[in-house]
């Protein structure tokens, strides 16, 4: 291909492809046959958990007291806050989800170096609906030999009968997954009411019609589509794995050369096509790692049912590091395919290496952002203070000459009772504080009201007297007390006054 | 035009017959659907263009109608409704009932800050700190005409020295140079004078200010007061303390007692609402001068 002539002939493109090259390629549908297997047991293990937990989880209650939703989780766009269980947390404080997340993120890169794709092969929610709405049209229309040929056939009265009932039943499980999305965000029970009476406001409607449609186009008629030419985990799945990461491999070192059961010299690989005729995405395992390979593993249950039959050992398909692959291919280069081979090649295989410099940098970013995370939440506090200085003018010169700065103080009370607190205001300096609201309680000390789950917020004006000198910056400390004298909240600011010699003036 | 494909030895992929330089651009055809995309996407866009505004001339709205400047006059519209009941109140309310209610006072607070961003502070400072040159600061604790609830609500609704207003606070300086009631070396005199009711006087100045003290008895004491403490009712500025509205120094006071420029500020009360005029009564009785 390299010689000069073959290159000669290709030069001068001029811009236009061969007539019989498509820039377009024709989708081809794929018809993944049912099987079964650990493997499959698991993914239907995690799929029923993670459906159960989606329609579910908005139907938990949780006591919160009077006046706040007894939902225990419950995103409440309206009034701002978001509960989890014991859980609350405010706009501000959004760093918490942040912080889930990252950890989410890590979580998911130290899952992929260790075992390949196992996000998107068992638990990714394209994988999760794809595979129910597979199964129900397996149910509906056969295994794959059966849907093939319906698809082939003439549109019959029958054929128009599965087919609408297909259609009819992913339609109602895409609803009932746009009716369930709409609950995190509203009150089950309450939503669910207005929701057939009629009542329900517009963006309820417009989000369960936005994610029934979604889930019927992206389950029922873009599948693999998505995981191919959508999602940009593919792509970069590559930077997160390594030669000791556990991936869905086939052995070609054991299966090579692949050939009819009956033939002579051949490996274990029979080519019957079971790995290929089960796979979501369509593809085949035997030629190695590729982006359209989900690392669901079906494939592993296919092969091995086939292996059990022939009597030969399971395992042809596996999760299996690229390291040992490499180790069993060079341990049985020189030898013809045999059962001995099969075990020359298991025999040099080493204990996939899972304590490496990578999982470790993946474990210890986990451990610090929960560390942080924890922290944060241990330290959260319940009820907060922010002191905001006046910018303009930055002070207020007063007719005796004294200087007065402004601060708005605002009070945020997270729990569920109004209470009162008392406001202290300290500095080095000889100012004095007057909230022109709040009744005094001694010098520089205030009575102030928190409001349950709410803010208060108070004008706060500090005084330097006339003749008083001070730094042009003066640290001050806005503190809030309770009824025991204890601090519950403290905030810093400073006290801007001019310098020196324009202050005299 | 090649004459046939060649096949990437090492991905297996047909290649496009495009070269450059010996590199050769493999072909990955794009999936069909998503050229249908694309075509859904224009033909979406055709739809658009037809029912909302998308050229830039006069009348070329889409045929549903709906242009952007009206969509905001109904949010505006809208607003105001939403708001209506609790304007009512303000209108009905005193300054003082309003800033005596936490719920109408954290609205009006907070209406009158806009206000105040809207129509005031173009003269008197964002914050209300003002400006030299006559534009008086509304947080400090001295004020011209009164720091009240109802002084503030009087300055803003009916304004100073308009034409427009009858009943505008009105008052005026004699231009004592112009008008040839005093002499410049006498105007000297009268601004060391009145810095030393300040009680900034420059000892070097001490025989002129000496002078004007019985200038200043005579052509200044009935409005500005005896030890220049100022005349709410005339709109007389207090002069014994460290606050001046046309610059601290005995030059500008000077200048001003030749020539003064008196401020003139416009009645609001026919450009706003009084529930807006009510908030920003409060709003500017808060920002550090209000006086009961």
């Amino acid at each position: 291909m390299n010689d000069l002539t073959a290159r000669e002939k290709l030069k001068p493109a001029g811009g236009s492809p061969p007539p019989d090259q498509p820039l377009y390629a024709t989708r081809q549908k794929v018809y993944p046959k049912a099987v079964a297997g650990p493997v499959r047991r698991a993914k239907w293990a995690v799929l029923i958990v993670c459906l159960a937990l989606y329609y579910l989880v908005p139907w938990i209650r949780w006591d919160r007291g009077p006046g706040a939703p007894d939902q225990a989780v419950l995103v409440d766009i309206t009034h701002g806050r978001l509960y989890f269980f014991f859980f609350e947390i405010w706009p501000q404080e959004v760093y918490f989800l942040t912080g889930l997340l990252i950890l989410g993120a890590i979580a998911l890169f130290a899952a992929t170096s260790l075992f390949g794709r196992v996000w998107c092969g068992f638990a990714c929610p394209q994988t999760v609906w794809t595979d129910l709405f597979m199964w129900v049209e397996r149910v509906i229309q056969g295994d794959r030999n059966e849907r093939m040929r319906l698809d082939k056939a003439p549109w019959t009265a029958e054929k128009w009968r599965k087919k609408i009932l297909t259609h009819a039943a992913w339609l109602a499980i895409a609803m009932a997954t746009g009716g369930a999305w709409i609950m995190y965000f509203n009150d089950a029970p309450t939503v669910l009411r207005e929701f057939f009476t009629g009542q329900a406001g517009m963006g309820v409607y417009f989000f369960f019609w936005l994610f029934t449609g979604t889930t019927y186009l992206l389950a029922g008629w873009a599948r693999e589509q998505v995981c191919t030419y959508m999602c940009p985990w593919p792509r970069f799945q590559a930077a997160m794995l390594d030669e000791n990461s556990l991936v869905v491999s086939y052995r070609a070192w054991r299966g090579e050369p692949r050939g009819k059961l009956k033939g002579e010299g051949h490996g274990d690989c029979v080519d019957c096509m079971a790995c290929v005729n089960v796979c979501p995405t369509g593809i085949d395992i035997r030629d190695g790692q590729q982006l359209e390979c989900i690392g669901c593993g079906l494939c592993i249950d296919a092969c091995d049912d086939i292996m059990k039959r022939l009597d030969r050992p399971i395992g042809l398909i596996a999760f299996e590091t690229l390291k040992n692959i490499a180790s069993s291919e060079a341990a049985t280069r020189s030898i013809p395919p045999c059962a001995a081979r099969t075990q020359a090649g298991m025999q040099v295989r080493h204990v996939p290496k899972f304590i490496r410099a990578r999982t470790l940098v993946y474990a210890g970013v986990l451990t610090a952002v929960m560390g942080v995370m924890l922290g944060a939440w241990l330290l959260r506090q319940e009820v907060t203070l922010a002191v905001l200085r006046d910018r303009a003018p930055l002070y207020v010169r007063l007719a005796d000459g004294g200087v007065r700065n402004a601060y708005t103080l605002k009070i945020a009370n997270k729990t569920r009772e109004a209470g009162q607190l008392t406001l202290a205001f300290e500095s080095a300096a000889p100012l004095t504080l007057a909230i022109q609201e709040a009744p005094e309680a001694g010098e520089n000390r205030f009575t102030v009201n928190t409001r349950a789950d709410g803010l208060t917020e108070w004008r706060g004006l500090a005084t330097l007297p006339a003749g008083a000198r001070v730094q042009e910056s003066t640290p001050v400390t806005f503190r809030l007390l309770d009824a025991r004298g204890r601090t519950v909240a403290r905030t810093s600011s400073v006290f801007l006054a001019p310098h020196h010699e324009e202050h005299r003036r | 035009m090649p004459t046939k494909i060649e096949k990437d030895a090492l991905t297996g992929t047909n290649t496009t017959g495009h070269e450059w330089d010996g590199l050769k651009e493999l072909n990955t055809p794009l999936p069909k659907w998503w050229l249908y995309v694309m075509y859904a996407t224009i033909a979406f866009s055709a739809v658009w263009v037809i029912l909302y505004p998308a050229f830039p001339f006069q009348g070329a709205t889409g045929v549903t109608g709906w242009i952007a400047r009206e969509a905001v006059v109904q949010d505006v519209a809208a607003a105001n409704e939403r708001m209506a009941p609790m304007m009512n109140r303000l209108r009905a309310a005193t300054p003082q009932q309003i800033a005596a209610d936490p719920e109408l006072r954290a609205f009006a607070m907070a209406g009158g800050r806009i206000a105040f961003a809207n129509n005031c502070a173009a003269c008197h400072g964002a914050g209300g700190q003002g400006a030299v040159g006559g534009f008086p600061s509304l947080a400090d604790d001295d004020w011209i005409w009164g720091g009240s609830y109802d002084a503030i609500h009087q300055t803003i609704a009916h304004g100073i020295r308009n034409e427009e207003d009858d009943e505008a606070r009105t008052s005026m300086m004699p231009r004592f140079v112009a008008d040839g009631v005093l002499t410049p070396a006498q105007v000297n005199d009268v601004a060391s004078y009145v810095v030393s009711l300040a009680g900034d006087a420059d000892p070097g100045q001490a025989a002129e200010a000496e002078r004007g003290k019985p200038l200043y008895a005579e052509n200044c004491a009935s409005c500005h007061g005896d030890t220049g403490e100022g005349n709410r009712d005339v709109g007389a500025p207090r002069l014994n303390d460290r606050i001046w509205l046309h610059g601290a120094d005995r030059h500008a006071i000077a200048r001003f007692i030749a020539n003064p420029r008196m401020g003139v500020m416009p009645a609001w009360a026919g450009r706003l609402d009084p529930a807006t005029i009510n908030m920003l009564t409060v709003y500017v009785h808060a920002l550090g001068g209000g006086e009961n």
